[in-house]
């Protein structure tokens, strides 16, 4: 489904992904994970389009995207997710998901018809925010939103595009076991219908969602595999999961 | 919008009251301040509602008043030719600047406005065939045909009233619209709105083109207004003033641009006025430092009340758009 | 074209570009480190030329005018900075434009009020009013190869200062990673005044050494300061050196312009057209320069921030 070749990027002295290479199959749950500053961001956008890549290949669904403009990629089936909260919060969320329908249905270069005459509009976004149990705060501001429910929001921005690959950037920053486990719910219902890829810090998530997982230290891919395999890895807990397994 | 109604009905019925009462200068006071009003609005669009901080308004402007100049100069002074072409040269000039300047952001972005728009008053005051820094008189309003006239103050008032009511309704259907939603994202979360999806440097563009359009109409009708057309209505000078006004006014709101040029012209006629004796007791040669005035006011209302006046009458959670670097 | 002609208008282009170069650096400085557009430099620059004019007058030098003028002007600028432009840090971009444009008003109408409204005399120091004959026969005005040295002198300093010195070093920091110096607590607050003032100084000392040459007059900061623009956009906000370059490129492509290209297009085109297309491109020809850069690089040649 996606194909990352030799991808990288530097910052002025900095490398913050060194020649990537990693292939997300359909269908699957993949999780990166990664010590902190391990470049798992820089990666999330260089795939989604909004930083460019220095060098190397990136390949959706068979089509060459890398010098591909991130709207167009997320048009394409590629959507984000971000680690920091990232709303239109002066919209209620009815309107931020109304948005994301709106803009991969038909062009938005329309001046003079009230978009909430759009009736289809409004009940797909509606759709999604019952998806993601929000259906009862559709009159909310996203700002004014809980800290759970602005990250589902977050999430249902980018699953409102219908994507065919989901990158979620961190999805379950900042919250607790009953807010996580929320989202890993979501998640897993999401399965079939889309695949995912999925940098996360909480192990249990990773470990209960991934189908694989790829471990990412200072920009290079140092392993790749199944949960199990990657746990018993040696160099895997040489460089990051050691404490925590130890646990 | 249910306000407008008898705000409509009012500015209908104003000159009519004027006539009676023998005082025809309001109604060409009055003209003049509906043409600033759609000029303002239309800055409000990009500014306010686009979050784009341009500070070359001008250009369109008076490109659009000066292609009208042009034109009469040339011969050509029906208003069907006229005015359209005024439009399209304007919306040209801010297709051309737009493209360049939105691929920049922040402070970049207001600089190079500004440069580009300090550029097409050079061009046009080195035009010395058509007035130069003098300015270029026109032989007269434009000609509708039809054996109609809009040389009288009471006819073209309500000309001008037209327009300004539609660009004023359009304004008001365009936020409501799938476009209005698309910029005021941009304006919200530019990052998230591209990641969703949308092409957003072609949508800030084609805001930034639309207002630039509506400016240039402001243009044709502001040389019909005096039937003259002036370089300082290309200067930068003339850019602050059109956003003064919507920031008086309230920048992003509706009324925003209307409300602004209201004050500050009433308050401009008002100083330059001799007749306000307490005025003069109070400040001798008060209108020789009008500008002081101004600033002072400007710099309070920046400072004090940042949402203008609109924002007074009805907080709305819209507030100022700006850009950030 | 002769050599003598292209030697003296080289020199003229550098000579504005070297004070274009003293006005850009200050703004450039704010930019970067403060994100804040000040559309009121011009105003500084207009100011330390009237206090220069003033107070030759009243001292009767040209050398202690300049001293006092440029502290005078640094003052105002602190002034300014402590009471009113502090609170527009972290403000969105149009109320620091309002607002600079606000104090534009407000200062060119003190000025009026002060000075009146003619524009007033201000003469070069009597030891550099005659010319001065240059290897290969070229008779230079004196006082324009002051401010040329003058130019070289204060940006060899800046770079000094920038690139040398801790406080420099702070600068540098300020500008490219502005987060990362707000972290660094109070002292950046004076350190963000002593930027301002020292911008300030570099105005006076422009408007100051141009006064007798370019007039004194109300609003003569508004065109210059639009010419910094364009050195900075160029340049790159928030760079010393890219300032130093755009304003180079700036005064040269602008001073050779003008005095050229009347020239240039006689020789294809007829003799009036020529010599009323050349003043029109060439005032717009700085303007093309700028989109041209910006074509291919939008941050401008040397972006401080990466």
């Amino acid at each position: 489904m996606l194909e990352l070749r030799n991808v990288s990027k530097r910052f002025g002295g900095v490398v913050a992904t060194d020649d990537v290479t990693l292939e997300i199959e359909r269908g699957e749950v993949h999780a990166l994970i990664g010590p902190n500053g391990a470049g798992k961001t820089t990666l999330i956008a260089q795939i989604s389009g909004m930083l460019p890549t220095d060098t190397g290949r990136i390949v959706f669904d068979g089509a060459d995207v890398t010098r591909l403009p991130a709207h167009a990629r997320v048009r394409a089936g590629l959507a984000r997710s971000y680690q920091v909260t990232s709303l239109f919060r002066r919209f209620t969320v009815l309107e931020n998901l109304a948005l994301a329908v709106q803009a991969r249905s038909g062009s938005s270069f329309s001046f003079w018809r009230p978009v909430s005459s759009e009736a289809a509009l409004v009940e797909e976004a509606r759709a999604i925010a019952r998806e993601v149990d929000l259906h009862e705060k559709l009159a909310t501001r996203g700002g004014e939103l809980a800290h759970g429910d602005q990250r589902a929001l977050e999430l249902a921005l980018a699953l409102a595009t219908r994507p065919r690959l989901l990158l979620l950037d961190e999805p379950m920053a900042g919250m607790g076991p009953q807010e996580s486990g929320r989202i890993i719910e979501l998640i897993e219902r999401l399965r079939e219908r889309v695949t995912v890829l999925l940098v996360e810090h909480d192990m249990d998530a990773v470990f209960r969602l991934a189908n694989r997982i790829s471990v990412l230290v200072n920009g290079r891919v140092i392993a790749t595999g199944e949960p199990q395999a990657i746990r018993q890895d040696p160099d895997v807990r040489k460089a990051y999961l050691g404490e925590e397994l130890a646990a | 919008m249910t306000r407008a109604v008898p705000i409509f009905l009012l500015l209908l019925a104003f000159p009519l009251a004027m006539q009676a009462t023998d005082n025809l200068f309001y109604v060409s006071l009055a003209s003049r301040i509906l043409i600033y009003a759609i000029a303002a609005t239309s800055l409000n669009l990009v500014l306010g509602y686009g979050g784009m901080v341009s500070f070359g308004h001008a250009a369109f402007f008076g490109a659009g008043a000066f292609t009208v100049g042009i034109l009469s100069a040339e011969g050509v002074s029906s208003l069907w030719i006229a005015w359209p072409a005024a439009v399209a040269v304007a919306a040209l000039a801010a297709l051309a600047i737009g493209a360049v300047s939105l691929r920049t952001r922040g402070v970049y972005f207001i600089m190079i406005t500004l440069a580009f728009a300090q550029m097409v008053y050079y061009i046009f005051v080195s035009l010395k065939a058509y007035g130069g820094e003098d300015g270029l008189p026109l032989q007269g309003r434009s000609s509708v045909g039809l054996g109609l006239s809009l040389a009288g103050d009471l006819a073209w008032y309500y000309v001008v009233l037209a327009f300004c009511a539609a660009v004023l309704y359009g304004l008001h259907r365009l936020s409501r619209s799938r476009f209005g939603r698309v910029i005021d994202a941009i304006r919200e979360n530019e990052t998230r709105a591209e990641a969703i999806g949308f092409p957003v440097y072609r949508y800030k563009l084609a805001c930034f083109v639309l207002s630039g359009a509506v400016a240039g109409l402001a243009g044709a009708l502001i040389a019909n207004q005096s039937s003259y057309v002036s370089p300082s209505l290309l200067h930068w000078v003339q850019s602050g003033t059109l956003m003064i006004m919507v920031i008086l006014g309230g920048v992003g709101t509706l009324w925003g641009g209307a409300l602004g040029a209201l004050v500050l012209l009433a308050l401009e006629h008002l100083i330059a006025d001799p007749q306000v004796g307490w005025l003069e007791r109070l400040a001798p040669n008060y209108q020789d430092h009008a500008g002081l005035a101004v600033g002072l006011v400007l710099l309070a209302i920046v400072l004090l009340a940042p949402q203008g006046l609109a924002g007074i009458f009805s907080p709305s959670p819209k507030h100022p758009g700006g850009s950030r670097a | 074209m002769s050599g003598t002609l292209l030697l003296e208008q080289s020199l003229n282009g550098l000579q504005f570009g070297l004070m274009l170069f003293l006005l850009a650096a200050g703004l450039t400085l704010v930019f970067g480190i403060m994100d804040m557009i000040n559309l009121a430099h011009g105003s500084l620059y207009m100011i330390g030329a009237y206090l220069m004019a003033t107070l030759v007058q009243a001292t009767g030098s040209f050398w202690l005018g300049l001293a006092l003028a440029l502290a005078a002007t640094a003052a105002i600028g602190a002034v300014l900075e402590v009471s009113l432009l502090r609170r527009l840090y972290g403000r969105d971009h149009l109320a620091q434009v309002l607002a600079t444009f606000a104090i534009i008003l407000i200062a060119n109408e003190v000025v009026r009020i002060l000075w009146g409204s003619q524009p007033i005399l201000l003469n070069p120091p009597p030891s550099l009013t005659g010319p001065v004959t240059l290897p290969g026969g070229l008779e230079y005005a004196s006082y324009r190869l002051l401010i040329i040295g003058v130019g070289v002198l204060v940006a060899l300093l800046l770079y000094l200062l920038v690139s040398k010195t801790k406080v420099g070093m702070r600068v540098r920091a300020g500008a490219s990673n502005r987060e990362m110096a707000l972290a660094m607590g109070v002292d950046i607050r004076r350190l963000f005044t002593a930027v301002f003032a020292l911008g300030a100084a570099l105005c006076a000392l422009a408007g100051a050494l141009l006064g007798p040459i370019l007039a004194v007059q109300v609003g003569m900061g508004e065109n210059i300061l639009i010419l910094a623009f364009v050195v900075i956009v160029i340049g790159g906000i928030g760079s010393i050196r890219g300032a130093l370059v755009g304003a180079l490129l700036v005064g040269i492509v602008d001073t050779g312009g003008r005095a050229f290209l009347s020239l240039f297009f006689g020789a294809f085109l007829p003799p009036q057209l020529a010599s009323a297309a050349g003043p029109a491109v060439a005032s717009v020809l700085i303007y093309l320069l700028m989109a041209g850069v910006l074509f291919f690089r939008p941050q401008g040649l040397f972006p401080a921030r990466g």
